[in-house]
């Protein structure tokens, strides 16, 4: 199997509170792995350490087989380790169409340019179309997020994150928020993935984790307690002890 | 939902297609209120530059905080740098044609962007405002220090410069130093529309909204401020060369405190990241400033705060940004 991502023995305490206890992840080519755990597990803040958001008390991060733990969140970034918020983190006053043109224009190395406009370069235009229209938000490319509905926005996260070509995609509750009459569009786009890029997917929404995912990791109180396939997870006593217990808290309160 | 809309360019997008309308709409405003200003005021010419000057200071400053987000009470260093760089030019190295001048004036004022934003970007929030006072009381005391440069609080004398072309000689009545500034003020404002249309334009906008967003896509937050803070000072520079060249004296006000928390005043009162909103408060404070402090020297800082608190309060977006938001709402309406 190629893998192309490693977090190895990450801890982490804020204060005296340990939310990571020495975490180790692989992910290949391809994978497509579930985060799960209670609420205020660790999941999020294990995602700000891979990213480089928050830095680890000890532990490596291995991504394309080079140690990135010292390396910025920016830098990670460029060589394809590419997250989304739990929390929409849009600009409110930019347009659909913007967001994805920045983002491909960042990836393209054309950022920085200070002439022209995104809509006279063609290769971003197409890419913008094509991309806003594979996740059903095309017809709202040119309004602005701010008055757009959260599932659209949702959408628009994942198609950020995708428009930086990542080769490691970590989702950080991509429905959380979103009506469930809705959740069927994130659905299709998750299930539209590239086929070698490598998802991991934090979700309290056990349906669409089951449907998603081809291996279950779960998290409490900052330790890894379970790693294996969907199957064995609502089997496994611990898990329902430390997790399956506070399932329908965690379901009220997504 | 609205009804389907293609992804070409349509009405809402912040960068529509009719942005070479709304320029050029822009541009011919620009130049009918310069013409009708020399018509009315030919013997307030030097007032009219001087506001033209100012203008290019709100300018820059709209480029940093109306666009990029940061608040700044120190902008008048970048200003000051770039009169005191044409100036001592001038009056110590004898380099007296404008238009080079202009230039010295940029490449002076770029130089305090670069200094002032290094040091600036290292703090946040309300730490970054002390830094930026701290950085124009610095540029202020080593000006003033520096007297066989720069004249220190007498000010400095001896700028004479050449005509334009070797053809428009600077005359008493100010005619060739309004036309100067105001041509100066077309070209720096076009070139600036086409900057923030730009995907440099675009990224420090989301950088402005959301710092963690765009680093998250990839981009360096800080090396992209650092950019828009020297080409800033490059555009306060050409303003300050432009009040040197006018008035053919720099004094210790031009990078004072209080001339940079006026042009914020400025800023805030005509709106903030449109280009257009610093132009028309730069226009509407100067005026009412000369207007008011003629009929009453002893209290028009009095009115022009009681304006300003108006203005905050009731029009939070400014002149420019309240009357857009009035137009889109009656179009909206239709
Ligand atoms: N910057 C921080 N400083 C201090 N404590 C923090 C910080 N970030 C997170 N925590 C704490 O760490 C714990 C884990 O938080 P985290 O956000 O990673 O949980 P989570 O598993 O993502 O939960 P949720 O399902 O609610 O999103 C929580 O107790 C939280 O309060
Ligand atoms: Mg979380």
């Amino acid at each position: 199997m190629s893998t192309v991502f490693e977090a190895r023995h990450l801890n982490k305490s804020f204060g005296g509170l340990a939310v990571a206890k020495d975490i180790s992840i692989s992910l290949a080519r391809g994978d497509r792995v579930a985060l799960i755990g209670p609420n205020g597990a660790g999941k999020t803040t294990f995602i700000n350490l891979v990213t480089g958001h928050l830095a680890p008390d000890s532990g490596t991060v291995m991504f394309d087989d080079a140690d990135v733990t010292a390396l910025s969140p920016t830098k990670r970034v460029r060589q394809g380790l590419v997250r989304s918020f739990q929390v929409t983190r849009l600009f409110s006053e930019m347009t659909p169409a913007e967001h994805v043109a920045l983002a491909v224009l960042q990836r393209t190395g054309r950022s920085g340019r200070m002439l022209g406009n995104f809509q006279a370069m063609q290769d971003v235009m197409a890419e913008v179309q094509e991309s806003l229209h594979s996740l059903g938000i095309d017809h709202v490319a040119n309004r602005r997020v701010s008055e757009i509905a959260y599932g659209q926005q949702r959408l628009l996260e994942i198609a950020l994150a995708l428009a930086l070509r990542p080769k490691v995609l970590l989702l950080d509750e991509p429905a959380a928020g979103v009506p469930q009459s809705d959740t069927s569009r994130i659905e299709t786009a998750l299930a539209a993935l590239p086929a070698d890029l490598a998802v991991l997917m934090i979700d309290h929404d056990m349906d669409l984790v089951f449907r998603f995912a081809r291996r279950v990791v779960v998290l409490a109180a900052g330790a890894i307690i379970f790693d294996g396939s969907p199957q064995e997870v609502t089997q496994d006593m611990r898990v329902r002890e430390a997790y399956l217990g506070n399932y329908a808290n965690a379901r009220s309160a997504a | 939902m609205a009804a389907e809309q293609t992804i070409s360019p349509a009405s809402k997008a912040t960068s529509g297609p009719n942005w070479l309308l709304r320029d050029l709409a822009g541009l011919a405003v620009i130049l009918v209120l310069a013409g009708i200003g020399y018509l009315l005021f030919p013997n307030n010419l030097a007032l009219l530059t001087r506001i033209t000057a100012i203008a290019l200071l709100v300018l820059s400053l709209d480029l940093v905080t109306g666009y990029c987000g940061i608040a700044t009470l120190g902008h008048a260093a970048l200003f000051g740098a770039g009169a005191y760089a044409a100036g001592i030019a001038a009056a110590h190295f004898g380099i007296t044609d404008p238009i080079i001048m202009v230039v010295i004036g940029a490449i002076g004022g770029a130089a305090a962007g670069l200094l002032a934003g290094a040091i600036m970007l290292r703090g946040h929030g309300l730490a970054q405002l002390v830094l930026s006072i701290a950085i124009v009381y610095l540029f202020h005391e080593t000006a003033n220090k520096a007297s066989g440069w720069t004249g220190g609080s007498d000010g400095l004398a001896g700028i004479s410069p050449d005509p334009v072309f070797g053809l428009f000689g600077f005359d008493l009545w100010g005619r060739t130093a309004y036309v100067f500034g105001i041509v100066l003020l077309v070209l720096v404002f076009l070139l600036l529309r086409v900057l923030v249309r730009s995907p440099f334009g675009m990224l420090c906008r989301g950088i402005k909204e959301d710092p963690v967003r765009v680093s998250a896509m990839g981009a360096s937050v800080n090396a992209t401020l650092l950019r828009m803070y020297v080409i800033s000072g490059a555009v306060a520079g050409v303003g300050g060369a432009l009040n040197a060249i006018s008035t053919q004296v720099v004094g210790l006000d031009s990078l004072s405190f209080t001339t940079s928390a006026e042009a914020l005043v400025m800023l805030v009162l005509g709106g903030t990241g449109s280009l257009y909103g610093g132009l028309i408060g730069t226009l509407v404070f100067m005026w009412f400033e000369d207007f008011v402090s003629s009929i009453n020297p002893f209290h028009w800082l009095t009115i022009v705060g009681a304006l300003l608190i108006a203005v905050v309060l009731f029009a939070p977006s400014g002149l420019y940004g309240t009357a857009v938001q009035l137009l889109q709402r009656i179009r909206d309406k239709r």
